[in-house]
């Protein structure tokens, strides 16, 4: 591929860099230095309470990921092995759950449980294990499909039990992809916001939301910073072990694909039955009683929520002071915003990244970084950051969308750089002996195949945008709410027709969400994006 | 290679969506402002908010309410947007939370002196007049009348019978750290049972089935069985609710549902104040002003069921056969609750949610 | 009486028919090779017999048992299979010791039993190799002793040394051959390749000869 001239590489970098630098790194050195700055450290790391918030989100996530990892090995089993009727269907229905905004899936178990139930630990790491069982599905499912159905009938040829042949043969090789969707799943959970703050009792706190709870409710924004440097360090170490982890178990297989059949004896077509069923029980229930729940109002049945949706009377005159209409159009806005900054800021970095082959690794790393970081972190930095002339933006419309869109890049560059790159350097090589100058034979021949991803890209910010939850929960203002935060404060109004209307509002967010993936995944490129944002640049 | 071009249509678009959404009033006058309240605030319908336009009408300057949640978040919000406000007059800081709203540098003074003819008892909490009081009452333990008749137990009369087993999952207080009813309830129990027993008061509470909620009108609207609601029997509420029950009951109604228990009240003011860096500090000063007039502290009782600080209001009857004003409720000084404050609600944290 | 006994199977997938009241009959010790091209059911004959994939009608008798319900793990059957399948996650060594790992040798003896069947099988001393390491011919050769280390009642060679080179593939077959007389062992040998059946197997049968 033609090296594109030095000052139009710069020239393309420098819009995301500045905006990476700004609006990214500035905030977490300002919480950084915010955290290690007088005694802060020293005093809210000496409080019992902070250890216990850590220790919490500790154990909740290890046993949310190991959970989701046993649950999970089922369907990623059948999905993996065999063709069956409604195959298609369920891995759409498992996807579709991991695409939910988190307040959604909150509002989803929330619905699905019994009162008395639905506040518990126990329902948060449920919600957990549903919510990402599309990871262990679509990471070790692939893996799992390359191993030949042979290997298996050759260990039990010598003697293996099926059990055996599971834990020695199986589980040995599907190992690295085990390893992968732990750490995953294990990200995920550890900074769990909106589904512990929709579901979790109020003494149910993991470290993300007793940060906002310090910083948003208590206004003790030392102790927050704090822990969301503990945070952060916590996360990085289990990071380093996983890759570490990884590393050790990712060993070349060689091993030719097989083919996934119908499941034959009737022992493999009640086993595969049996999974079908349960997997589509398990994750279709919360969908649908988030669904149900819209209906049932304290007067019974009946689709009042639906009707007054955006009448927010507490008594004659008191509202709740949410707006759920005017959420959706500050939703809306928010995103379009979101999705322009996004595509833009990924389209030259990608065009960046691609033309600068070597150099553009620090770019194509520093644009992934905000993947690994929380919403809620960066949410947060950016409020405690741009809060004084002459950049105090805290009240300006642009904010919001650029959080969002800071969540969002990292998979709009990641959709356009592999297309970039692909781009056949014979169409490169045409053009020049045409006469056309390196920049004009990459307009002419690359920029045209950035439609299709940025379009991919433009639908997974608005996705993503629609549905944020944790840096809008630090950045917006009383009257420019979203509707996650709507959904959250609307939910919290137990047995009022506010919290049908929450439900109600919830479906309709989820509809939306599912819609744009789905409309997306058609292209296929999804797949190959998920797994090359699971696996960071290459 | 012809494809279409969605993405003019898209930015054309968004362009449009952009220039209707920036809000910028720094047009012409009247200058509208923006009054931020709890969400126990009537922003419609009611006399008060008659009384505001009538404000408007007379003065040129829109009043718009902005409701921010319940107190604690009001505040937080407040502080987290000091310099650059959410609106420009903030109603409804009590006395439990002032010395963190003064700390923290929410208010700015006016340009001349407002409130200066109220009685001394309640400007005194606020020194130097950054913000002025705009109304009085009791926090008190509510129980449904109706409710213990039939189930035949004895309601409760002080602290020290909340923990008993007999009013076991009876009791709805709010958490301290976002309700400032809730912080009052706690500072009466801290008032009660001192530095080292209110600590084991609420662990005790806690086994005997207290259930918490966040804001005021969760739990009186949402739980409070005399106001409508199919939780609890027992609530911390105001020592005006009983009235504002037996007003707007329908059927009407000449006795009282719901009483008080005296010896749990203590004693809340609130305050109003100008936001600081607001862009409207003259207008923000003008409504103030109002907020402490005769004609608005004229509809508080009835509508907020507080009492008016301006001592020149003439009380409804309805609000004096009703209200139960204690012969004497509790408080907790102003720099005992600024030292302690944040101490006491993570205390209360581990001990009630933890 | 014969040692194993296929009695008239049927087996269809979907809209084909595969094997269609096929019978074979081995006796004890014989090297029996089936012929036949590609599609006629070879494999899935030896599939059948091994249990990993069951017939639609018909019975497998092996030494007197019925075996129609047994699970391939007790079947006793040793199979080689054409791509080997080697287990990548494991030594050369802990390859050929698997089997007898399964029926619970304890460690030290079952190493010794391996490096001795490496160096039967003409790869003394790769024990610790990896799989991944081996060549075509040194694969083969380990599957075999994988195979054989168990000592099954019978053993099934899935096309075993189609696709060597031809060197490679006049060597193996001469050291199979040899292997299979020392240990007066059972075995099917399955190919396409006349000549091949001829060097290693004792009796041929053709496909058309085993279905009706």
């Amino acid at each position: 591929m033609s090296a594109l001239p030095r000052r139009v590489i710069a020239a393309l970098s420098i819009p995301p860099s500045v905006g990476l630098a700004v609006f990214y790194v500035w905030p977490l050195l300002t919480l950084l230095f915010r955290a290690i700055d007088g005694d802060a450290v020293q005093t809210t790391l000496g409080r019992r309470a902070t250890w216990e918030v850590a220790w919490f989100t500790l154990w909740q996530a290890v046993v949310s990921t190991l959970m989701t990892l046993v649950v999970g090995l089922a369907p990623a089993y059948i999905v993996a092995r065999f063709n069956f009727r409604g195959r298609q269907l369920l891995l759409g229905l498992i996807t579709a759950l991991f695409v939910l905004p988190t307040v959604v899936m909150g509002a989803a178990f929330l619905a699905l449980l019994p009162d008395g139930m639905n506040q518990s630990i126990a329902a948060v790491i449920a919600a957990h294990v549903v919510f990402n069982l599309a990871v262990v599905v679509r990471t070790v499912g692939p893996l799992w499909e390359q191993l030949p159905s042979d290997m298996e009938g050759a260990a039990a040829t010598l003697g293996a039990s099926p059990w055996r042949v599971f834990t020695m043969i199986t589980l040995p090789l599907i190992r690295p992809a085990l390893v992968a969707a732990s750490s995953i799943v294990f990200i995920f959970t550890f900074t769990s916001f909106g589904v512990v703050r929709v579901i979790g009792a109020a003494g149910t706190r993991t470290l993300e939301v007793e940060v906002w709870r310090q910083a948003i409710q208590l206004g003790d924004i030392r102790t927050a910073v704090v822990l969301s440097i503990l945070q952060m360090v916590m996360l990085a170490a289990v990071v380093m072990c996983s890759s570490r982890a990884q590393r050790r178990y990712s060993q070349p297989l060689g091993l030719e694909p097989s083919a996934r059949r119908m499941p034959q004896r009737g022992s493999e077509r009640r086993q595969v039955a049996l999974i079908g069923f349960t997997s589509f029980a398990v994750c279709g229930a919360p969908l649908f009683a988030l669904a149900a729940r819209s209906f049932s109002t304290p007067s019974g049945w009946s689709i009042a929520a639906w009707t007054q949706l955006g009448r927010t009377e507490v008594r004659p005159g008191i509202r709740l002071g949410i707006d759920p209409l005017d959420a959706v159009r500050n939703s809306v806005e928010n995103a379009l915003w979101a999705t322009l900054f996004a595509v833009v800021i990924g389209a030259l970095a990608s065009l960046a990244i691609a033309a600068a082959r070597n150099t553009g690794r620090f770019l194509d790393v520093g644009m992934m970084l905000p993947v690994g970081t929380s919403a809620v972190t960066i949410g947060f930095g950016m409020l405690i950051t741009f809060d004084q002339a002459p950049y105090d933006w805290r009240a300006e419309w642009w904010l919001v969308p650029i959080g969002h869109a800071l969540v969002a890049v990292p998979f709009v560059v990641r959709a356009t750089v592999g297309v970039l790159r692909s781009v056949d350097p014979q169409l490169h090589a045409a053009a020049a002996t045409l006469g056309a100058s390196p920049t004009r034979a990459w307009r002419t021949v690359v920029v045209p195949f950035l439609w299709r991803p940025l379009t991919v890209g433009a639908t997974l910010a608005a996705a993503i945008s629609l549905g944020e939850f944790g840096a809008t929960s630090f950045l917006s203002r009383s009257d420019s709410e979203t509707v996650p935060i709507a959904i959250e404060q609307l939910l919290g109004r137990t047995g009022s027709l506010l919290q049908a209307q929450g439900y109600a509002m919830a479906t309709v967010l989820a509809v939306v969400t599912i819609a744009l993936v789905a409309a997306v995944d058609r292209s296929h490129q999804l797949r190959t994006l998920a797994r090359s944002t699971v696996n960071g640049p290459n | 290679m012809t494809r279409r071009k969605p993405a003019s249509a898209a930015v054309a678009l968004m362009l449009v969506v952009g220039a209707c959404s920036s809000d910028d009033a720094s047009t012409s006058e009247p200058a509208a402002i923006t009054l931020v309240t709890y969400d126990s605030f009537p922003d419609a319908e009611t006399s008060m908010n008659e009384a505001l336009q009538a404000f408007s009408s007379e003065t040129g300057i829109a009043v718009e309410i902005l409701v921010a949640g319940d107190t604690g978040t009001m505040l937080s919000k407040a502080a987290l947007t000091v310099g650059n406000p959410e609106g420009d007059v903030m109603w409804g800081i009590d006395n439990t939370f002032l010395s963190r709203a003064l700390n923290e540098g929410i208010f700015e003074p006016a340009a001349m002196p407002v409130g200066a003819e109220l009685p001394p008892e309640f400007t005194q909490l606020s020194p130097d007049g950054l913000a002025v009081p705009v109304d009085f009452g009791d926090v008190c333990i509510n129980y449904d009348l109706a409710w213990f008749a039939d189930a035949d137990i004895k309601p409760p009369t002080s602290l020290s019978d909340l923990i008993d087993p007999v009013y076991s999952d009876l009791l709805a207080v709010q958490n301290p750290a976002t309700s400032s009813p809730g912080l009052a309830f706690l500072l009466a129990t801290i008032d009660e049972f001192g530095d080292d027993g209110w600590q084991d008061y609420w662990t005790a509470l806690r086994s005997n089935g207290v259930q918490v909620f966040n804001g005021w009108t969760e739990s009186y609207y949402g739980s409070f069985t005399g106001a409508g609601g199919s939780g609890r029997p027992l609530v911390v509420s105001y020592g005006s609710s009983p009235t504002a029950e037996v007003i707007f009951a329908e059927p009407a109604r000449k006795e009282a549902l719901t009483a008080v228990i005296e010896s749990t009240c203590f004693r809340q003011v609130e305050f109003a104040g100008i936001l600081a860096g607001t862009e409207h500090p003259n207008e923000a000063a003008q409504l103030l002003e109002f907020l402490v007039g005769e004609t608005f502290q004229a509809e508080l009782a009835l509508n907020l069921f507080v009492y008016p600080t301006n001592s020149a209001v003439e009380l409804p009857q309805e609000f004096i056969d009703f209200a139960v004003v204690p012969e004497s409720s509790r408080s907790v000084g102003p720099e005992r609750i600024d030292a302690n404050r944040s101490n006491w609600i993570d205390t209360w944290t581990s001990l009630v949610l933890g | 009486m014969a040692h194993l006994s296929v009695d008239n199977v049927d087996l269809s997938f979907e809209t084909t028919t595969v094997l269609t009241g096929a019978t074979l009959t081995v006796d004890q010790g014989e090297v029996v090779a089936v012929l036949g091209p590609s599609g006629s059911g070879k494999s899935t004959l030896l599939r059948v017999i091994a249990g990993i994939t069951a017939p639609d009608a018909g019975t497998v008798t092996l030494s007197g048992d019925d075996l129609t319900h047994v699970p391939t793990h007790q079947r006793g059957v040793g199979m080689v299979f054409q791509d080997n399948q080697l287990f990548p996650h494991l030594t050369v060594g802990e390859n050929v010791a698997f089997g007898l790992k399964m029926v619970g040798i304890p460690a030290v003896e079952r190493r010794a039993t391996a490096s001795d069947w490496l160096a039967r099988v003409g790869l003394a001393g790769f024990d610790s190799r990896q799989v991944s390491a081996l060549s075509g011919g040194e694969a083969k050769r380990v599957a075999l002793a994988r195979t054989l280390a168990v000592e099954p009642r019978i053993v099934l060679l899935d096309e075993p040394l189609t696709g060597l080179d031809r060197e490679l593939h006049d060597r193996l077959a001469r050291d199979v051959s040899d292997l299979l007389a020392d240990l007066a062992i059972t075995a099917i040998l399955v190919t396409h390749d006349p000549d091949e059946a001829a060097t290693i197997a004792v009796r041929s049968l053709h496909m058309d000869d085993i279905n009706e």
